[in-house]
């Protein structure tokens, strides 16, 4: 992202701090990620959606875990290196998104920003805002508010 | 300003709080000054901090009904409108001060109709009173002053008001919002306490004719004069005593019991690490911390408790307005007010308990007509009772009403369909009555404005249980219903019994955890199919039981049809369990593998959880799960452990909720079982206790824990070898002991036995009758020198021998085992003794213990351990209680110390306190180390260590 770039075009900017999922860029608004940690010791958490990746200890507190790939869709990671989570705080809760690699902080000019492309899988477009033109790639903005909207699957096991 | 408000909001509402009910007390006893002055003062307060904070309309409010008291204050017989008029102005004041709170100003509105009444109200209360005031003069001389006194005011004054003199006066006199203090308020106590008095010494002349005067339409509860009396005599009338107190913000006690939590969890971190050190340096400091965590957490729950009466303050004035309503007589009667429980408790339980009282009030009680037709006495009575019970708090609603119409709930459960008749006729009256729990049954035969919408005790039930507590009722047609509660005291920190299955821990609460059994293929306790349900045969009763790892969804659909394909084979199986549907050689791998059924209690149903382990119990802070979870009913909650990790704290409720819906209709026909399973572990005090007869016409008894089945066996099949009776009894040779030797024995027909067994054996005593199973306070009071002879209790009214059990089985291992030159491996296991007097943890620790391979006995008493001292047994390791009756473990351990024949036996300590002063104490009478009882690694750790030490100190 290019200084000179931000400063042609007039509107205006915030931050994000980018993931990296299946190569993919994305976006999340800088004032709801809390921090970045290595998810560890995560309990599953059975009959839950499959979406929830579980619960863990970070620091005391219990996050819950969603499992990013999952939430996209997407198959289970193949590359090694440990995975890494955004914490995030909604509604007074602590959340933890799994990515696959966390990016750099960016600012970001809404002239850049696009409406989600009509033709973007419904579920990835259930929890974008939207996507930033960037250099040579684009930069799908996650919902975080719609994210977390896990509609609770009942898997009724007994 | 705004904290000013702020506080003044909260105060305010307090006292209208207070007032209502003071108000209800006062209409009962209109001749008790003191009642009359505490409301009077609470209201001169709010109306003077109104007038303060400029909120007028408050304050004109709270002036005229000040006033109207005022009025009986000096003397005027209250009348029940005039009261309900008061009442309704406080509701008035509450709306508004309900929108102060929201908007941070007084709503726009006109309560000039409301103090008109008011204010006519005074008038004829006082012309009520002057008629009267000849003979009353002394008791009312401010009445007869205010008309005279003229003020210069912009208006004329009101009736009753006061002039500017007087107010000062009256502010001189009456306390300040901020001097509560018992002592400020004894002046103005003093003070109409002394203006009362010629009204209370001369009663004839004075206010009994104007009694008789006043109208009294719907008269509540016609005053007693004796009670009242009563009344005065106690100390100190209403509630605005407050002692040594500092109003501290709610969210910073939460604060603060979140970092205690967080501080138990750090210690219980530390903990298991220095357990893995041996030789820490850290250990005595660490265990310092530790006690001061435990006493800082104690310190910090008591911050939290509050008197269960504030959920009832409403109560009163509730019932008043009920018994106006639907014009009955009702007492509500209030005991045990002070019992204290944690204040998120108290709030969930606010409004069940309001509904139940309301229930009592409209269902449970008759009309008068009626109740004089049965011949009851006019007034129908409520009473609520609270008091503790072990962890739990008990809650009585009782009424003395009509009792639940058994036939009208039979046919509201035939039209609603949540019954079949068939189903309907095998259940007992009580079952029948408990229906009433369910939803969408309501038995009023009219809606009234009051309940009989339908969704009551459905609801009651769900609020109660959703913090982990059980309701329960019992009913007799025409005498009246009692509704018992029974809830925890906490819900921040539970004990929790950690267990594992399918590889994951999980937590459940040990409130609802009755015993733990140990189920292994060829164990006692097996479990066996019915049509594919698996049942636990405990104690000669079916248990349903049900794995947590099929509930949790572990085993899929798919597998489960596998199941489907091969029940005869899975009946077969040994160790048949639900979750055997795997292949076929991990099948067999589990046969072998034992598995653990913890019995669980939830409401009057009792099942089984299986798991695959149990590990110890833990105290756990019990944190909600996330709001995306929340909607799984399996669990309540989730913790982080000692060891970092977060576990899942299972919800004894939603798993009982499976169990009945897998069971489907036959949840019913053996509820019954059920019930009487969970009646004789109800309490914790309370033992059941197996009582029979053998060798002599006495009554004997023994712990029904201890006996592991009740058999009966043919006479014929008894077989006699090397001198002694035997039987086989699941593929083994069981030996049968007799209580007397000498006992004459039944030569045919069918001989009953209490089976006996533990790990690997099994013993048969013989007896010749079992009578009955009791539940009772288990008390010795004669000890016995009778070896196989504990002493003699009073059990049911009867003297009872208690049988000592440690006697008998090593009558029948030692003697069968000395027959056989091939030491048993058994035998090469280390003997432990526990003594412990708390049935509970006798029963969880000693699978734990015989699992971890030790030969455990048990006992009840040091005095019991001594015995089999006596008796010359021999033990590797003991682990005694410290806390127990009669004998401590302290004592005991000092004992044994100076003992020639167990001296050097090493003892550990388990105690659920950790004093340090006790702990020096216990080191110093010769305990060997000193372990919480919920540390159940801690234990064998400390066991194991033990042995060697004893070995070399038996050498040398």
């Amino acid at each position: 992202m290019s200084e000179k770039h931000l400063k042609e075009k007039t509107g205006t900017t915030s931050e994000f701090v980018t993931v990296e999922i299946e190569n993919q860029l994305f976006g999340l608004p800088i004032a709801q990620v809390e921090d970045v940690f290595m998810p560890d010791a995560i309990t599953v958490v059975p009959l839950a959606n499959p979406e929830v990746a579980g619960v863990l200890n970070l620091r005391g507190r219990i996050v819950t875990a969603i499992d990013m790939r999952r939430r996209l869709d997407l198959p289970p990671r193949k590359t090694d290196g440990p995975p890494m989570a955004v914490g995030i705080e909604y509604n007074q809760e602590s959340y933890g998104l799994i990515i696959d690699k966390v990016g750099e902080v960016l600012l970001l000019d809404s002239s850049t920003f696009e409406k989600n492309p009509a033709n973007l899988d419904a579920r990835w477009s259930s929890i974008s805002a939207g996507v930033h033109r960037l250099d040579g790639k684009l930069l799908v903005l996650l919902d975080v508010e719609r994210i977390l909207d896990i509609n609770p699957e009942r898997s009724n096991a007994a | 300003m705004d904290d000013l408000l702020s506080e003044f909001l909260t105060e305010t509402a307090e006292s209208l709080d207070v007032v209502d009910v003071e108000l209800v007390k006062f209409e009962q006893e209109p001749s008790n000054g003191k009642i009359l002055d505490n409301i009077f003062r609470l209201v001169h307060t709010i109306k003077g901090t109104c007038g303060f904070l400029g909120l007028p309309r408050l304050e004109s409010l709270a002036h005229s009904a000040e006033t109207l008291m005022g009025k009986y204050r000096d003397g005027a017989t209250p009348t029940s409108e005039g009261v309900s008029l008061i009442l309704e102005t406080i509701d008035r004041l509450k709306e508004i001060l309900e929108q102060l709170e929201q908007e941070g100003a007084e709503p726009e509105g006109m309560d000039e109709e409301l103090i008109q009444r008011l204010d006519a109200m005074s008038e004829q209360a006082m012309a009520a009173m002057n008629g009267t005031a000849v003979e009353a003069e002394p008791a009312a001389p401010a009445a007869e002053e205010q008309p005279i006194i003229s003020q210069t005011l912009e208006r004329d004054l009101k009736p009753g008001e006061v002039s500017l003199d007087e107010l000062e006066a009256a502010f001189l006199a009456a306390p300040g919002p901020d001097d509560f203090e018992p002592e400020a308020s004894e002046a103005p106590a003093a003070e109409t306490a002394a203006a009362d008095e010629p009204v209370a010494a001369a009663p004839e002349p004075a206010p009994v004719p104007v009694a008789e005067a006043a109208p009294q339409p719907a008269a509540v509860t016609p005053p007693k004069a004796a009670n009242a009396n009563k009344e005065e005599s106690k100390p100190k009338e209403g509630g605005a005593v407050k002692a040594q107190t500092i109003r501290v913000n709610v969210e910073t006690l939460e604060q603060l019991m979140t970092m205690v939590s967080e501080l138990v969890l750090t210690r219980n971190q530390l903990l298991e690490m220095v357990r893995r050190l041996d030789d820490s340096e850290f250990k005595v400091p660490l265990q310092r911390l530790s006690n001061v965590t435990a006493e800082l957490q104690e310190g910090v729950m008591k911050t939290r408790m509050q008197p269960i009466g504030n959920a009832w303050q409403k109560l009163p004035r509730i019932v008043r307005d009920l018994s106006k309503e639907l014009n009955k007589k009702i007492n509500l009667e209030m005991i045990g007010a002070e019992t204290e429980l944690d204040r998120q408790v108290l709030d969930q339980i606010k409004d069940p308990l309001t509904h139940m009282v309301r229930n009592s009030g409209d269902h449970g009680l008759e009309t008068t007509e009626g109740r004089i037709r049965a011949g009851k006495s006019e007034e129908g009575r409520i009473t609520l009772s609270a008091y503790h019970e072990g962890g739990h708090i008990i809650i009585k609603i009782q009424d003395d009403g009509q009792g639940l119409p058994t036939e009208k709930i039979k046919a509201k459960v035939l039209a609603s369909g949540i019954a079949t008749e068939a189903e309907l006729a095998e259940m007992s009256e009580n079952q029948i009555h408990k229906l009433i729990f369910h939803a969408g049954l309501s038995t009023a035969e009219k809606v009234t404005n009051v309940s009989g919408r339908g969704v009551g005790m459905d609801v009651v039930r769900t609020n109660i249980e959703l913090i982990g507590g059980t309701i329960d009722l019992t009913s007799v047609e025409g005498q009246g219903t009692t509704f018992t509660i029974k809830i925890p005291l906490t819900l921040a920190i539970v004990s929790a019994l950690i267990v594992e299955s399918s590889g994951q821990r999980f937590a459940i609460p040990q409130l609802a955890v009755v015993e733990l059994v140990k189920s292994h293929a060829k164990a006692e306790h097996r479990i066996e199919m019915i049509n594919d349900s698996p049942v636990l045969r405990l104690r000669n009763k079916l248990l349903p039981v049900i794995s947590l790892s099929k509930l949790l969804g572990h085993d899929t659909g798919k597998s489960l049809a596998n199941n489907q394909d091969t029940p005869e084979e899975t009946a077969e199986d040994e160790a048949a369990e639900a979750n055997s549907a795997e292949a076929p050689a991990r099948k067999a791998a589990k046969q072998d593998q034992s598995l653990f059924v913890v019995v669980v209690q939830v409401g009057g149903q009792t099942f089984g959880i299986v798991v695959d382990a149990v590990f110890h119990t833990e105290e756990i802070v019990v944190k909600p799960m996330s709001s995306m979870l929340r909607d799984i009913t399996m669990f309540s909650g989730n913790t982080i452990l000692g060891d970092g990790s977060v576990i899942l704290i299972v919800d004894p409720n939603g798993i009982a909720q499976a169990v009945a819906s897998e069971r489907g209709g036959a949840t019913e026909t053996s509820s019954n079982d059920q019930v009487v399973a969970a009646d004789q572990v109800k309490q914790d005090e309370n033992t059941a206790l197996l009582v029979f007869r053998a060798g002599s016409k006495e009554l004997k008894a023994v712990p029904l824990s201890l006996v592991t089945r009740l058999e009966e066996i043919d006479v014929a099949q008894i077989e006699k070898s090397n001198a002694r009776d035997l039987v086989q009894y699941r593929g083994k040779l069981m030996p049968l002991v007799y209580i007397d030797e000498n006992q004459s024995h039944i030569q045919e027909g069918l001989q009953p036995i209490l089976v006996f067994a533990d790990e690997n054996h099994s013993m048969g005593l013989v007896v010749d009758e079992i009578v009955d199973i009791v539940e009772d306070r288990l008390s010795v009071e004669i000890s016995s020198e009778i070896p196989g002879i504990v002493g003699s209790a009073v059990v049911k009214g009867k003297a009872t021998e208690i049988i000592d059990v440690g006697y008998y089985l090593p009558k029948a291992f030692d003697d069968w085992l000395e027959k056989r030159d091939t030491p048993n491996p058994v035998q090469r296991d280390l003997k432990l003794l526990l003594v412990d007097d708390s049935a509970f943890f006798r029963n969880m620790l000693a699978p734990l213990l015989s699992s971890a391979g030790y030969k455990v006995t048990m006992v009840e008493s040091a005095a019991d351990a001594l015995r089999m001292k006596e008796n010359g047994e021999q033990f590797d390791v003991i682990v005694s209680d410290i806390e127990m009756p009669e004998m401590d473990g302290i004592t005991f351990a000092e004992h044994l110390k100076e003992d020639s024949q167990w001296g050097g036996v090493p003892i550990i300590a388990l105690s659920s306190h950790t004093n340090p002063d006790v702990i020096a104490r216990g080191r110093k009478a010769g305990f060997r180390d000193y372990i919480a009882k919920f540390d159940r690694e801690g234990l064998i750790e400390c066991i194991r260590e033990c042995k060697p030490v004893s070995q070399n100190e038996a050498a040398a």
